[in-house]
């Protein structure tokens, strides 16, 4: 683990991602919304949390982060580059011919564990991964993160059966809770509450935070395992967030800012 | 012919295989049937029960960490409901995940067509770098165990009610196609279940004056494209049979090789596009649908008779 970063540390560290991310949604069109309301956890994660080594991205005692909701890549990448597993340059070639950056993670990307992109698919190998290390006795610690649309998919709900049962504790999964899908509210299209009460009754211990507030994502994320339950992280968070016209607006999903926006939002990230 | 033979063997193989490698982990779904690995390493044997799509994708976690992982489940339901985790999380991802499949072809008999898996070859076969291998009888099905065990990436191993057809001292060798009985009028590719009746059609023809090739095509992908061609070359009639849909499995993947070559003419034995509905036993539903060595031998008379 990093020396202990204070929360505006991170802070700062959200923030210059957030800069990465809206320099590319500037460019082109892009999964902008999902990406920036997701910000905050994996700067918590990787400049506050979790054990990796950008100089050797397999080593076996590092922690292992997934994003399921693949489509949010940008804000991986971003965070990735900016701890050091590949320059940040490269991420102004995010989803050009020949760049390694595609829309979704791929495992061309240094850091990058698993290549998703199709929902659901991240619940159920972060619980293989957290058993596998929880039967060697390894203590490795297990981040997913899902999409609040992903729940939708039936595939998560099997893993939520299963890693209760095998009392993953090592595993936490968090929700990016930013209340939108591509075509409107998650609400509105297929309604998951009361979201914490299902996760509870499936087994689970359940945090809710606000996901844009480091302080709290900070205390959630960086509470050690306990209690042979697997943790779910409900993170709400605001879809956009810092880009005050993607803000909770249904353009956020896949969007590419004006100048005057760009600058806009920039001009708030540093002030 | 029962529904466990091929079963019977499997746990001991498995606890063999887990005794010698501490990371072999056992990943099934509700089977019960993995038997001793279960008593004897109760952590690695994961069962995740009814859950198909957590089930592929544990076990990818589980290779993901770098250890080996066997699924063991029912073929139609681990190959289509967790289809997309074989794609994405195992193949795709290059993840080091052996399935073992059982419930292939009829062998679920009278439990009817939801447990039939007549699909599974042309789903597996379309994946980038999945192996496929469907082994003719148990000797063979325990070495291609073996052998996926050391192979990189996923397999996919195709296991059946089996009649042995190999000879003690055979040696399994993946992409390998073996030439069971030499012959020039014509050429039987047989694999998995079909092996052992299409060994008796050939004796068949035989007794008739035809000398038919005998190729027991263990694996389909990557397929011995050489065993293909020679056969089209030398014999110039092909027939492929396979427990499996003729739509995408073992006459598909030999109807590519020919087609693009040019040379030879093919017939398909398989079940012909069709759900197998009739209740009845296995052996009875294989020769309702055209999966006999009856069947087989008058494929290859009425190729050689240039009626086809």
């Amino acid at each position: 683990m990093p020396e202990a970063a204070t929360i505006q540390d991170l802070e700062k560290r959200a923030a210059t991602i957030r800069r990465h991310v809206i320099a590319v949604a500037a460019e082109h069109m892009c999964h902008a919304g999902g990406a920036l309301s997701a910000v905050d956890v994996m700067a918590a994660l990787y400049f506050g949390v979790m054990n990796v080594d950008p100089k050797d991205p397999a080593r076996p005692d590092r922690d292992y982060f997934i994003l399921s909701k693949g489509h949010g890549s940008l804000a991986l990448f971003a965070t990735l580059s900016e701890r050091g597993f590949f320059p940040v340059s490269m991420l102004a070639s995010f989803e050009q011919a020949g760049s390694i950056l595609a829309g979704h993670p791929t495992l061309k990307v240094p850091g990058v564990e698993l290549a998703t992109g199709s929902l659901g698919h991240g619940l159920p190998v972060a619980t293989g991964v957290a058993l596998a290390c929880k039967v060697s006795g390894d203590a490795n610690r297990v981040f997913v993160m899902m999409g609040d649309g992903e729940l939708q998919e039936g595939s998560v709900w099997e893993a939520a059966l299963a890693a209760p049962r095998f009392a993953l504790d090592n595993l936490t999964a968090i929700i990016d809770r930013n209340g939108f899908q591509a075509f409107g509210e998650v609400e509105r299209i297929m309604p998951l509450e009361p979201l914490a009460d299902k996760w509870h009754s499936f087994g689970w211990r359940v945090i809710e935070i606000d996901g844009n507030d480091m302080a709290q994502v900070v205390e959630a994320l960086g509470q050690p395992p306990q209690s042979e339950r697997p943790t779910l992280v409900l993170a709400r968070t605001v879809k956009g967030k810092g880009v005050p016209c993607l803000e909770g607006s249904p353009r956020a999903h896949f969007t590419r800012l004006t100048p005057e926006e760009a600058a806009e939002a920039l001009q708030g990230l540093t002030s | 012919m029962s529904l466990y033979d091929n079963v019977k063997s499997l746990p001991a193989l498995l606890l063999e295989l887990g005794e010698a490698n501490p990371d072999l982990f056992v990943v099934s779904q509700d089977m019960g049937s993995v038997g001793p690995f279960v008593e004897r390493f109760p952590q690695r044997a994961v069962d995740v029960g009814i859950t198909e799509q957590n089930l592929i994708g544990v076990a990818a976690g589980i290779a993901l960490r770098g250890k080996l992982a066997f699924v063991y489940g029912m073929a139609p339901f681990v190959t289509m409901r967790g289809f997309e985790q074989i794609r994405t999380d195992l193949a795709y991802n290059s993840r080091n995940v052996k399935i073992l499949a059982v419930f292939c072809g009829l062998a679920a008999g009278a439990w009817g067509a939801t447990h039939h898996a007549i699909e599974d070859i042309a789903l597996m076969r379309a994946i980038p770098g999945m192996t496929v291998i469907v082994p003719g009888d148990g000797h063979e099905a325990e070495q291609a165990i073996r052998a996926a065990a050391a192979l990189p990436g996923p397999v996919y191993v195709r296991l059946g009610a089996f009649l042995p057809v190999h000879d003690e001292d055979y040696e399994f060798r993946t992409g390998r196609a073996v030439t069971l009985r030499a012959g020039s009028d014509a050429a039987i590719i047989a694999t998995g279940t079909m092996v052992h009746p299409a060994l008796q059609a050939h004796d068949r023809l035989k007794a008739r004056g035809i000398e038919a090739r005998l190729i027991d095509m263990h694996t389909i992908k990557p397929l011995d494209l050489a065993a293909v061609e020679s056969a089209a070359d030398e014999t110039g009639r092909i027939v492929t049979v396979e427990e499996h849909s003729i739509i995408g499995g073992l006459g598909a993947a030999v109807a590519e090789v020919i087609a693009e070559k040019g040379a030879g003419r093919l017939a398909r034995v398989g079940i012909r596009d069709t759900f197998c509905t009739e209740v009845a036993s296995y052996p009875e539903l294989c020769a309702i649908h055209g999966l006999t060595p009856d069947d087989i031998e008058a494929a290859v008379v009425s190729l050689l008779d240039g009626t086809r």
